[in-house]
């Protein structure tokens, strides 16, 4: 699904935020991604969403070369990818049944369907209930279900967060981390960036830690690499 | 995996695939228009601006438009005055009159015998008696030829005069109203005048508009964002904000035509008066449904070329990051 060959990130600034960077990671996986902070974590998850471009070396998701993808396709190509951030994203002016039901409007779904599924991605990570309220009213750990139902409701094969659970408490980011553990048994590509090595020493999943920009381990490298 | 996002697209069935297009059109055309409503104050303001900047060519048109109309009028008072040598007889000049009249180009002519001139002068110039002392008749002769109306432009009643001073009988041919030649020019000047204005008030409005979208662009930058990030396409993340420029067109060409139409109200009044007094009937003509229809029209595009630009400019700034 991700596969990253001798890739490298240089910022207009001349920093390299990624050195020589390569893995592979098989469809359906979930992994996590660690490292210190400025280690190049967002910057790898950049790369994938094509937010940025490698400088160097290749970056393939699904079987795309992202270098061979033109400026005009990239809107289409992120709508295979979910994303979610630390800070949400989400649009304070709009209800969070309108926030989660964006990307569906995007793509062109029909109005019933919109419905059906932004009631579908909102019960799956607890939410029925508050889909007419604004966004402001709810608390951090809600806020960040409502970018997750928004990042999952038009099913994509991929999920990409950037520490999720950043600002919640041991026991928010263990529900948050249950409801992409739940994706990831459905077939979905999971892979989280996070600081949080306490909670993911306690789970089973494949660790990528960075260093200074660099694959510094890998705890399950795949054979395809 | 591409299968299984594919199979569950709209777009497989082009029909409603089209339909949805069409309604997501329909609710971003009205959605920008709530948006505009929620300040209405400004929007005011804004369409105000481009209504004054539309409304002045569009006022400058129309009295060129209505001054036409009143020397079209004056065309038909354009004659000629023929004054015969005076040794040419009566019966001589009448013969001529017949002539000129069968020429084409001329509607009719009036023979003006020498006496006549005479008795004409003297109750107009009041210098009777001392004419009566003159023993001999000093005026001329006068053929007064009136063209047809399709012979009446400048150009064809000067042709028709080069023809008459032709005849060997005729002293001196005059063309009265060389004045309305000269109008015709000054209002061609005008004319231009009012396109170079036209156009220039035209990149006003494109400028108040591309900066006024602009502002919005950037007061929703957090939702460009957002939009960018899910997968907007430019053209959805466009939509809204060109809708947007669409309205402030359509209102600005609204408020346009309302004080074009004000306007012309208030002076048709006084204009009838004074064109009684000169015996001429005149009414002031105000904008018809083609003009009208125009003024919308051009507000409209005004509005999208505006709101394209600004689009076109700002919208690749804004880039997730
Ligand atoms: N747009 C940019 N221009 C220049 N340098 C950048 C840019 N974005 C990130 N960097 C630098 O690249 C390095 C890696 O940044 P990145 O955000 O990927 O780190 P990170 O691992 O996500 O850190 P954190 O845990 O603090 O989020 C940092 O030193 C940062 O200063
Ligand atoms: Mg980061």
């Amino acid at each position: 699904m991700i596969r990253f060959t001798h890739a490298s990130k240089r910022y207009t600034s001349g920093f390299d935020a990624l050195q020589d960077v390569s893995f592979h990671m098989p469809a359906g996986q979930m992994a996590f991604l660690t490292g210190h902070s400025g280690a190049g974590k967002s910057t790898l998850l950049k790369l994938i969403a094509l937010l940025e471009r490698s400088s160097r070396g290749q970056v393939f998701v699904n079987g795309q070369n992202l270098g061979k993808i033109p400026r005009w396709r990239i809107p289409y190509f992120r709508r295979n990818i979910g994303i979610i951030f630390q800070d949400h994203q989400l649009l304070f002016d709009r209800t969070v049944f309108d926030n989660v039901a964006l990307p569906l409007i995007i793509a062109g779904y029909p109005q019933r369907e919109i419905g059906r599924r932004v009631r579908a991605a909102l019960d799956k990570v607890g939410l029925l209930g508050k889909e007419k309220v604004y966004p402001i009213t709810l608390s951090g750990g809600e806020q960040q279900r409502v970018g997750i139902a928004r990042a999952v409701v038009n099913k994509p094969p991929l999920l990409l967060a950037d520490e999720p659970t950043g600002n919640l408490d041991p026991e928010l980011s263990r529900e948050i981390m249950t409801i992409f553990e739940e994706f990831s048994q459905v077939g979905v590509t999971v892979l989280v960036a996070t600081h949080d090595i306490a909670l993911i020493e306690t789970l089973p999943y494949r660790v990528l830690a960075l260093k200074n920009g660099k694959l510094h381990y890998d705890s399950d490298p795949s054979e395809e690499t | 995996m591409n299968s299984k996002t594919t199979s569950s697209r709209p777009e497989r069935h082009l029909t409603t695939g089209l339909r949805v297009y069409l309604l997501r059109h329909l609710q971003v055309f009205f959605y920008s228009l709530g948006q505009l409503s929620r300040s209405p104050f400004a929007t005011l303001m804004t369409a105000a601006v481009i209504g004054i900047a539309l409304a002045l060519p569009t006022g400058l048109h129309l009295m060129l438009k209505n001054a036409r109309q009143l020397s079209g009028g004056w065309d038909g008072a354009t004659q000629i005055s023929l004054f015969l040598k005076r040794t040419v007889q009566e019966e001589q000049a009448r013969r001529l009159a017949n002539q000129i009249r069968n020429l084409p180009g001329v509607a009719g002519v009036r023979f003006i015998s020498r006496r006549e001139a005479l008795n004409e002068f003297r109750r107009l110039s009041g210098f009777g008696d001392a004419l009566t002392a003159l023993e001999d008749n000093p005026l001329p002769s006068v053929l007064v030829i009136q063209p047809t109306l399709a012979a009446s432009d400048p150009g064809k009643t000067g042709r028709l005069l080069q023809r008459l001073r032709q005849y060997p009988a005729v002293d001196i041919a005059q063309l009265d109203m060389q004045w309305v030649k000269r109008l015709y020019a000054i209002m061609n000047i005008v004319q231009r005048g009012v396109l170079v204005l036209a156009i220039l008030l035209g990149i006003a409005v494109l400028l108040v508009i591309g900066n006024t979208i602009r502002l919005a662009i950037q007061n929703r930058r957090a939702e460009i964002v957002v939009m960018k990030l899910i997968g907007g396409t430019d053209g959805f993340i466009r939509r809204p904000f060109l809708y947007t420029g669409f309205w402030y067109g359509v209102f600005g060409g609204m408020i346009a035509y309302l004080l074009v139409t004000l306007s012309v109200s208030i002076l048709a009044g006084p204009i009838e008066k004074l064109a009684g007094l000169y015996q001429h009937h005149f009414r002031l003509t105000g904008l018809d449904a083609e003009a009208t229809l125009l003024l919308l029209l051009i507000g409209i595009l005004l509005g999208l070329g505006g709101s394209w630009l600004a689009v076109g400019r700002h919208l690749r700034e804004i880039e997730p990051a």
